[in-house]
């Protein structure tokens, strides 16, 4: 029992203590249902459903629900979590000036990413509709939806990379040697606030365009054929029929992606930190959350970057659920 | 939140209607302004990717001194990146972490579809007091972004004594993925005919008896669907793995591995290439193998937190 609860070492010992924990977690599965299917009597079912209920409940509240509260509590408190501060922290956000730059890197992340990304995979959904090879054509904008977002910011990084322009030194970064292919001299993209944070943007739409090309591109096929055809009969252009026929009937879909990805966007930190740690002025909340809680050891101010987080999640959501229902009503 | 009612996937149910010769010249000529810009696009989302994996094949002298383009001029080829970002006597070796990440994702991913499921059944055809309130709180559970969770949780796993172990790693992934799970598996199990549950329970079948003889073999597809969904959330991950494993090559898998490189080696492309790919294959291979499941996923809809 030691060794299933201890730090294993070697390769074999981890897998050995991975089969054990599914073993354990295959044993007390078993006995929830053993003693589940046994259950007779007049009440049986609401035992059985406490049953297959109880571990997924136990989970959630000891491990969102708890701690969640726990951080709210904590956002209150000062950098050691010892002193109660009010709304200190968050005073700090809204007027501290490095905190007011990642407020603004916020917004820009949260505004410009979803729209283009949405734009880029609805233009992308319609141009290769029907057309050969439509679904090597989807595979090549899909994929990068599979690429952890570590290893897309090393790939951008790399196309970013800069090498001092003298003497018969060769730039590598594909960005650079296109200027200078121009003409041009080549630049530090990584350092120049804000454009800055617009070429770590450019990574989270490559990876996201890929989600709104393959939801769109269904709405799009869903789109009954007797309308497209009447509109084609009436002789609408094909601007015309994007804008009359295509949106209107895909709009709900177009909603529920946008508000996907500017969720996902609000808390990708991953991208931030491998690009450019932060630094440059290009931190956004879910990156000084990071930073604040584990490397500035400032509990309090990080615990209030969270609860930011959570906070600006919900009007989203929101929106979302009303428009749902506003279209499931019509 | 489904965006669709019922499940599509990427192939149009029906064959599209045969377009006609004229029809066929007419798009023909409209569109070339439409086969360029899908062309321009369809580069500009491969290129990055493809100069990266020239790159890891290019000898470390050839990666530093001159572009990954100057390769179809004077093409040099090497597998000693990927030698030495594996071979475990390396400093800057991703071998370790390339095996934690198989040891932490596969539990991961049996967990969480194994509760959800019996949760998502208890919700879908158990009758008990509470049922619909206690529902929505588990789907509303979805919008908590783990951020807030991180420090409190860290902390009771301290004093559970299994810090520094796979087990938060595990037991994390498994508590972030549940609320997203039990609904997707609900609605799943929603859209099966009641008329199939009765049959069996008139022939006696128990709750247990049901769900493995009846529910499971129908719900294969929504498992596919959830289990890559999880497989490439948690393979993917850098926060939880981060905060809970730390970053030395004991408990901490291979993305972590990799942010770590970047960080102190920033300018090694020789190896940066080689291990990014190492840690793409993985989870590209699942997504290749599984897309249509992923698709159907995809469009029964997700807010993941």
């Amino acid at each position: 029992m030691g060794a299933l609860f201890s730090v294993a070492e070697s390769t074999p010992a981890k897998f050995a203590q991975m089969l054990a924990a599914i073993l354990l977690f295959a044993a007390v599965m078993g006995l929830i249902l053993f003693f589940a299917g046994r259950v007779t009597g007049r009440r049986s079912d609401r035992i059985v459903a406490f049953a297959y209920l109880a571990p997924t409940m136990l989970m959630l509240a000891v491990g969102l629900i708890y701690p969640g509260l726990r951080t709210i509590y904590q956002s209150f408190f000062d950098a050691a979590g010892k002193a109660f501060i009010g709304l200190g922290n968050y005073q700090t956000i809204f007027t501290d000036d490095g905190q007011l730059t990642v407020l603004r890197n916020t917004v820009l992340w949260v505004v410009v990413t979803p729209f283009v990304a949405t734009a880029v995979g609805l233009l992308y959904a319609i141009l290769v509709d029907k057309a050969r090879l439509e679904s090597v054509a989807k595979a090549l904008i899909f994929l990068p939806m599979s690429i952890s977002f570590v290893a897309a910011s090393i790939i951008w990084k790399f196309v970013y990379e800069f090498r001092p322009d003298q003497g018969n030194i060769k730039q590598i970064g594909l960005l650079n040697q296109v200027l200078v292919w121009l003409g041009a001299s080549p630049r530090q993209w990584l350092v120049d606030s804000p454009l800055n944070t617009l070429l770590l943007i450019v990574v989270m739409i490559w990876i996201q365009a890929g989600f709104a090309m393959t939801v769109l591109s269904a709405a799009i096929k869903a789109i009954p054929d007797d309308i497209v055809e009447a509109a084609r009969l009436d002789g609408v252009t094909a601007f015309g029929m994007f804008r009359f026929v295509t949106l209107p009937s895909i709009r709900p879909t177009v909603v529920v992606v946008l508000t996907t990805i500017g969720i996902a966007t609000l808390k990708v930190f991953d991208i931030v930190r491998t690009m450019t740690g932060g630094q440059f002025q290009t931190s956004v909340v879910a990156n000084e959350f990071y930073s604040q809680s584990f490397r500035s050891d400032n509990q309090g101010l990080g615990a209030a970057l969270a609860v930011l987080l959570f906070v600006l999640v919900i009007p989203i959501v929101v929106y979302n659920v009303r428009q749902l229902r506003a279209a499931e009503a019509r | 939140m489904s965006a669709t009612s019922a499940p599509i996937t990427t192939t149009p149910p029906v064959t599209p209607p045969e377009v006609s010769a004229a029809g066929k010249a007419r798009k023909r000529l409209s569109s070339p302004w439409a086969s360029l810009i899908a062309v321009v696009l369809a580069v500009l989302w491969t290129v990055p990717t493809f100069g990266l994996l020239v790159s890891s094949f290019r000898p470390r002298s050839d990666v530093r001194r001159s572009g990954w383009w100057t390769f179809f001029n004077d093409p040099t080829f090497t597998l000693d990146n990927y030698r030495d970002v594996l071979d475990t006597s390396n400093s800057a070796s991703l071998g370790n972490y390339f095996v934690n990440s198989f040891v932490i994702t596969i539990p991961a991913v049996i967990i969480p579809i194994t509760l959800a499921c019996l949760a998502a059944y208890a919700f879908a055809w158990i009758k008990f007091p509470g049922r619909d309130v206690l529902f929505v709180a588990v789907f509303a559970l979805q919008i908590v972004p783990i951020q807030v969770t991180l420090i409190p949780l860290l902390r009771l796993y301290v004093d559970a004594g299994i810090a520094g172990t796979f087990w938060p790693i595990w037991l994390s992934h498994s508590i972030f993925a549940l609320p997203l799970a039990v609904f997707l598996l609900h609605n799943f199990m929603k859209e099966i005919p009641s008329g199939l549950l009765e049959a069996a329970r008139v022939d006696g079948a128990g709750h247990v008896s049901i769900f493995f003889k009846v529910l499971l073999p129908l719900l294969r597809p929504a498992l596919a669907a959830f289990g890559i969904f999880q497989f490439l959330w948690v393979w993917n991950d850098l926060l939880v793995a981060l905060t809970f494993a730390g970053g030395g090559d004991t408990v901490a898998p291979i993305i972590v591995g990799l942010a770590n490189l970047s960080g102190t080696r920033g300018t090694a492309w020789h190896l940066l290439s080689a291990g990014a790919f190492i840690s793409i294959l993985v989870p590209m291979t699942v997504f290749l193998l599984l897309q249509r499941y992923f698709v159907r996923g995809l469009l029964a809809g997700s807010v993941k937190g």
